[in-house]
């Protein structure tokens, strides 16, 4: 009995620094609509400059005091950020405000190893918190204690200043409607700057106080944002009672899970969360966004299918990349077909984010389906890689089929992190699950078959692959099926209106990206030789965003040239440099601000303004003859 | 018998907390007739209308559709019985072209949504271009959706409700935010084609030129509540009515100002 109190007490604790994170990204989405991916960065800062600071300030003023300050810079970091990122990124839509704080995240993961080097750090023991508490036999750190008290009384110290203060006063308006408030006369750049402050300040406190249980390290950030993102879920975005409860919970299910199902205790948070979601899809004490006040996108050009001209430019293309294997070594073919298979990742997941208007950050969990199905098919299987490559796009195919269900329920930043939070449990999933999947050490051996073993044969399957699937998407795009999940996209009300359940449509869609992701994966199995949890990880899911992104989410088939210039930078990249996550992360940001129409689209924009003035001009003279 | 009737809405009723924004409300509507629901700002129109296509649930009462209970439904099932509607905000999609709109609604209608092949600009290409004439938007077919006049993007909705083959159209302030010369176009139209075609019509509006110009009946509704039905005539003459949308003379009255100065 007693050890099941002590587990409840340890969760309890856990849950103190999950929701000062998690009530910090609240406050910061309820006023400026941002959910700051870059959260989980502040919150691996904060532990940082802690380590520094009580590493130098020793006794108990000291360790307090460079607690308290190390959070107060780490906020100061984050009011800087704000006035120069955030500020010209507040009237974009918001996929490019999670891109931007996400590359905001990479930058800082390489920063702090540049700083702190890459290994782990033991920060000091908290002075008069050192020992523990015996609890019928059992032992409870002291300062799991404090953590417990710690967390209900920021809750009550943030109800506070909320119910009571001018300033909170304004925070809560604002979060209901901020437009009211700016004409109001309230200053809303200097209400934005220190709501984020506030919330950044409270994601270094929880990092800051962090460093007496834990090892500090360069991936802490990805690990709480996702357990945030998971909270938030569950509690109800911008709900800050919501986050409390919904972190006890989660913090809860963990300590407990792992008695239950000790290889897989994410499974449990993952049924949670699930249940709630089908129950109160806003999270328990979220409520209801109201459709966002915008339009759709950067653009209004509509889509057409290809020129017969465009079409045969199309054919050249295609003629030339085929006859690479007649001048091009087995280095070249091998980036080729590497290449090759992210246009078909990032044409898949391009078609869900286009059309659809659904951005997933956590496509690589359908691409890793994929690889993975692959590696069983040929490893437990033993089946032939013809039977084999159907494996891939049968696994991507039943993962979106079950994660998609619910991710199509949410819409938006919802979508997003619920997506992201499913990628990680499958991650979790094959990263524990020794036995079957080898954890870290992969699945090795997985080797094409004679047919396909040379590399200009497996470029061209490759290829002939990614040509069909992008033809195909394409033909999907300009299908009946492709215009009801535009419509979806554009007006869900207009689209319900005209007799479609748009949220059949869209769950469809995912499955249609979810398995074309897989046909990518299965290929990369085979091209690697073997499958890594890496085929299912975070940075995967974003290089397929910026690829999208840099070839132009509003264009039909950006993705390619996305895909081909991304891949083929970021191989040279790799070579040329070792933080080539700081190079990434700037890169990201600087489309988002500068570019936000991609190659394709920017090349598009060029394009129509000739033809436009001519437009006008005809309109005019018409405009004339009717006078 | 009512049975005959196209729409017929028995006993409707809906509060949001403790505002009681419609009341009891009864009334039917025949094919081929054009009925007004007019009444002052939060009379309760608007919920009336979201109430009828499935957008709200009511509270109680029932609404029929050729004599099926609909209540209950959603929109998109409403639709499929052949009712088609429009809103006070135009809800179109504005990255497609003016026929792609129509188009996506044709195929539809024609339940060929989950289509992966067929090509869709191409698709009942015709259908939709007649659509458009008849709306007089035949020019525009090939224009985005995007930048089209505000007017024109009413009668673009109008096309995109007659794609189904209505029995029955609502049309929620169908003339808001028009020049008053589109406004009368639009509603003579609307009128014409549905007396062509025998369709019901349910519309709110405020300009009462158009109102009185093509109703054949009136419903009029005040604080949740029916409290005039009847032709134009019989609504134009009713003293309740003239008191809702003219005042009382209770307060503001010449006499009164009279006796406020010294």
């Amino acid at each position: 009995m007693a050890f099941y109190v002590v587990q409840f007490l340890t969760g309890l604790a856990s849950a103190a620094s999950l929701f000062l994170v998690a009530s910090g990204l609240s406050i910061i989405f309820g006023v400026t609509r941002i959910v700051n991916f870059a959260h989980g960065a502040f919150y691996m800062l904060g532990a940082y400059v802690a380590f520094t600071l009580t590493a130098r300030f020793s006794g108990a003023l000291g360790f307090w005091g460079a607690i308290l300050a190390a959070s107060l810079i780490v906020a100061a970091v984050g009011v800087i950020v704000e006035m120069l990122l955030l500020r010209r990124i507040y009237h974009v839509p918001e996929l490019f405000q999670l891109l931007a704080t996400f590359g905001l995240t990479l930058m800082v993961e390489d920063l702090v190893v540049l700083m702190w080097g890459p290994n782990d750090l033991v920060g000091p023991r908290a002075p008069g918190l050192k020992g523990a508490i015996d609890f019928f036999g059992q032992r409870i750190p002291s300062y799991d204690l404090f953590l417990i008290v710690l967390g209900p009384v920021v809750l009550g110290l943030l109800w506070l200043v909320f119910q009571r203060t001018r300033w909170g006063v304004l925070v809560r308006a604002a979060t209901q409607d901020r437009d009211m408030v700016a004409a109001l006369g309230v200053n809303q750049k200097w209400l934005f700057t220190s709501v984020f402050a506030l919330g950044v300040f409270l994601a270094a406190l929880a990092g800051a106080l962090q460093i007496p249980r834990d090892a500090v390290n360069h991936d802490m950030d990805l690990r709480v944002i996702v357990d945030v993102f998971v909270v938030v879920v569950i509690g109800g975005l911008g709900s800050i009672t919501g986050a409390f409860i919904a972190a006890v919970l989660v913090s809860e299910l963990n300590a407990f899970g792992i008695l239950i199902f000790p290889k897989i205790s994410i499974i449990l948070v993952f049924l949670v969360m699930a249940s709630v979601l089908i129950v109160r899809p806003w999270g328990l004490l979220g409520k209801a966004e109201a459709p966002a006040r915008r339009t759709p996108g950067l653009t209004v050009n509509p889509w057409r299918p290809l020129t017969s001209n465009e079409r045969i430019a199309a054919a050249i293309v295609f003629l030339f990349a085929a006859s690479l294997p007649f001048f091009a070594g087995n280095y070249a073919l091998n980036v080729g077909a590497e290449i090759a298979i992210f246009v078909i990742f990032a044409a898949s997941l391009h078609f869900l984010m286009s059309a659809g208007g659904l951005a997933s950050f956590g496509h690589a969990a359908y691409f890793g389906l994929g690889a993975y199905g692959v590696a069983f098919a040929v490893k437990l299987a033993g089946l032939p890689m013809a039977i084999a490559l159907l494996a891939g796009p049968l696994f991507g195919l039943l993962g979106a089929v079950v994660f998609g269900f619910f991710a199509v329920q949410l819409s938006g930043v919802y979508f997003a992190m619920l997506t992201l939070a499913f990628a990680q449990i499958v991650w979790s999933i094959v990263f524990q699950w020794v036995e079957l999947t080898g954890g870290d050490n992969g699945i090795l051996g997985v080797w094409p078959e004679h047919w396909a073993a040379s590399a200009s044969h497996f470029y061209w399957l490759s290829l002939a692959i990614a040509v069909l699937v992008v033809s195909g998407l394409r033909m999907a795009t300009f299908s009946p099926f492709g215009f009801a999940l535009r419509a979806t996209r554009d007006s869900p009300l207009r689209t319900e209106a005209i007799g479609v359940n748009g949220k059949r449509i869209q769950w469809s869609a995912f499955v249609i990206a979810g398995t074309v992701a897989g046909i990518g994966g299965a290929l990369f199995a085979y091209l690697k030789g073997s499958v890594f949890p890496d085929v299912l990880g975070i940075p995967l899911s974003v290089d397929a965003l910026v690829m999208v992104l840099l070839g132009g989410v509003e264009t039909v088939s950006g993705a390619i040239v996305g895909a081909i210039v991304y891949k083929a930078l970021s191989i040279w990249l790799v070579s040329q440099t070792e933080w080539s996550k700081l190079v990434l992360g700037a890169f990201i940001v600087l489309i988002v601000v500068a570019f936000p129409k991609g190659i394709v689209g920017t090349v598009e924009s060029i394009w129509h303004r000739r033809p436009s003035s001519l437009r006008d001009a005809l309109l005019g003279s018409k405009i004339e003859t009717a006078e | 018998m009512s049975t005959q009737a196209l729409l017929s809405v028995e006993d409707l009723s809906k509060s949001y907390g403790g505002v009681r924004a419609v009341r009891g409300v009864s009334f039917t509507l025949s094919p081929g007739e054009i009925l007004a629901l007019i009444g002052p700002n939060g009379a309760g129109k608007s919920t009336c209308f979201n109430m009828l296509n499935g957008q709200t649930a009511p509270d109680a009462g029932t609404v029929r559709v050729l004599g099926q209970d609909t209540t209950g439904l959603k929109p998109r099932e409403v639709w499929r019985l052949g009712v088609g509607r429009t809103f006070q905000i135009t809800a179109t999609f504005p990255t497609m072209t003016v026929r792609e709109n129509v188009q996506v609604a044709l195929s539809s209608h024609d339940r060929k949504l989950f289509n992966l092949v067929a090509s869709m600009p191409r698709y009942a290409r015709d259908e939709a271009e007649r659509l458009l004439d008849l709306v007089g938007m035949g020019g525009f077919s090939m224009r985005a959706c995007g930048e089209l006049a505000y007017g024109d993007l009413k009668r673009l909705e109008l096309a995109i409700a007659l794609a189904n083959q209505p029995r029955l159209l609502l049309m929620d302030e169908p003339t808001a935010g028009m020049a008053p010369r589109e406004r009368v176009e639009l509603m003579r139209l609307t009128a014409q084609i549905a007396r062509e075609k025998s369709i019901g019509v349910l519309f709110t509006e405020h300009d009462m030129d158009v109102v009185f110009e093509h109703a054949d009946r009136i419903l009029v509704l005040n604080r949740g509540s029916l409290i005039a039905e009847g032709s134009p005539e019989e609504v134009r003459r009713n003293a309740e009515v003239r008191a809702i949308y003219l005042g009382e003379g209770l307060v503001y009255d010449a006499r009164h100002r009279g006796g406020v100065s010294p």
